[in-house]
């Protein structure tokens, strides 16, 4: 499998040979980093749009194997503001370095970077559209965690209408036939155009608004961020906010080996009392962000 | 007196556009700009046909379809037929294909997408063509038949 060169922009560009290829890769990576696989190679990081988590993650994993990066983190600063197009802005960075991460609000922005740039780009989030690394990283911490990635029940909690990083697992997971469970406010369910094409790749799914009627199936809970400002109504915020706050309570209702993960930052979904349990794997998957961008970095560089 | 009708509209050269899903039938006028169009067009919306229930049929005199109108079409009225017309008879007749790819005359409907913000040329995916389904090849958002706006 070759992936020299080649852009890493959505989860849906990858067959489940591919994805398993870099989440083995990543075991090795990360049991034994070579310090100096990216010698003399250059990160151009390009953020469009103010991240810490997601380009610190990235830096580390490019500076831990030997490479450099350059880059900008506040799109203030840069000429973008002077008018100078994206695509511009892409040609100049692709002769400066060897690979370009771009985050952008705008979303299709990196699909567009990667046909400006002759070098590969990896895609750090555009809007609400892709955010591939991290879906992978995800993906990654559940086989750490199960062994394996195939028939799990992974049950995903709170904003399902918007979270990207929701959509783009259930994507990856319907190569594993995992069964899935979204727990959401009607308000907040999973996007019809998303549970179609799961229907249509032959998934099963139920959707449910009280996660203690699914939560003793689960395997896997992806719990996310419920963000007030996506309710119309306090009152009913308030109302599922709370339902959704995990506690220790939660542990009548589970299977033992059910994992909790979390992208971060979390504001209050997750009560801290449940962090020092062997359920929690979130700051574990934070973590697991640095091996799986080492390997999309080296595979993509040739390393 | 419906053969009656058509009767009155023959032309001598030209194109018809039959089997038209009859909901879609002025969408396909508004992409063919017959509005300015100084020839003979005729509209028949609502008429009746075995297999669509309800058709619609536009005749355009003088006039024949460039590959990219077909590919419209297809878009917005995916069994359509295309009869051309010579010397008052059908001299060919397809049935319009939709492309896997279209490529410019589709507007993306996400505000959002990069394709919106700068200006660049769109792109889409053909997932499903009757009824239609594409996804944004940028921004991925999925669109349907109502989402479509030509640009
Ligand atoms: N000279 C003409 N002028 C205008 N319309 C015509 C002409 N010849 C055929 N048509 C129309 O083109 C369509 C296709 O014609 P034809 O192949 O004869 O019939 P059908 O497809 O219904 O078997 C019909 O709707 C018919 O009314
Ligand atoms: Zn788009």
């Amino acid at each position: 499998m070759d992936f020299k060169n080649r852009d890493i922009i959505s989860i849906r560009d990858f067959s489940k040979d591919e994805i398993l290829h870099i989440l083995e890769t990543s075991k090795k990576i990360e049991s034994k980093p070579d310090p100096e696989l990216l010698k003399n190679k250059i990160m151009a990081s390009l953020f469009f749009e103010p991240s810490t988590r997601t380009r610190m993650s990235f830096e580390s994993a490019m500076r831990r194997l030997g490479g450099n990066v350059i880059g900008f983190d506040d799109p203030n600063t840069t000429s973008l503001k002077k008018g100078e197009t994206l695509w511009d802005t892409i040609k100049m960075a692709e002769s400066y370095s060897d690979v370009i991460v771009i985050r952008s609000p705008i979303e299709g922005a990196s699909r567009l970077a990667a046909e400006a740039a002759k070098v590969p780009v990896i895609n750090a989030g555009d809007g609400a559209n892709q955010h591939p690394t991290q879906t992978l990283l995800d993906l990654y911490t559940i086989l750490k965690e199960k062994k394996t990635l195939e028939n799990l029940n992974v049950g995903f909690l709170g904003d399902l209408k918007y979270g990207r990083a929701v959509h783009s697992l259930a994507i990856a997971l319907s190569h594993f036939n995992a069964r899935m469970f979204f727990i959401s406010p009607k308000a907040l369910k999973m996007p019809d155009s998303y549970l179609e094409e799961l229907e249509q790749k032959g998934i099963w799914y139920r959707e449910e608004e009280d996660l203690f009627k699914v939560s003793r199936e689960l395997d896997i809970l992806y719990a996310t961020r419920i963000q007030k400002e996506r309710f119309p109504d306090p009152l009913e915020y308030k109302k599922y906010a709370g339902v959704y706050r995990l506690d220790r309570k939660l542990l009548d209702h589970i299977k033992p080996g059910l994992r909790i993960l979390h992208p971060l930052p979390r504001v209050d979904e997750i009560h801290p009392e449940l962090d020092d349990t062997k359920h929690a794997v979130y700051f574990e998957q934070a973590k697991n962000g640095i091996p799986v961008r080492q390997t999309i970095l080296a595979l993509v560089l040739g390393g | 007196m419906k053969g009656k009708t058509f009767k009155i509209s023959a032309i001598k050269e030209g194109t018809v556009i039959d089997h038209i899903s009859a909901d879609h039938t002025f969408k396909v006028v508004d992409i063919l700009n017959l509005k300015g169009f100084d020839n003979v067009v005729t509209v028949g919306m609502n008429l009746e046909s075995k297999k669509l229930g309800k058709k619609g049929l536009i005749k355009i005199g003088g006039r024949h379809l460039t590959k990219e109108e077909v590919d419209m079409i297809a878009i917005i009225a995916p069994k359509a037929k295309i009869n051309i017309i010579k010397d008052y008879n059908v001299k060919d007749k397809f049935r319009v294909k939709i492309p896997n790819v279209i490529h410019n005359i589709i507007k993306c409907a996400n505000t959002n997408c990069v394709t919106n913000v700068y200006k660049v040329p769109t792109k889409f995916h053909v997932l499903k063509g009757d009824p239609l389904k594409i996804r944004c090849h940028y921004c991925e958002r999925l669109m349907d038949i109502e989402e479509v706006e030509m640009v």
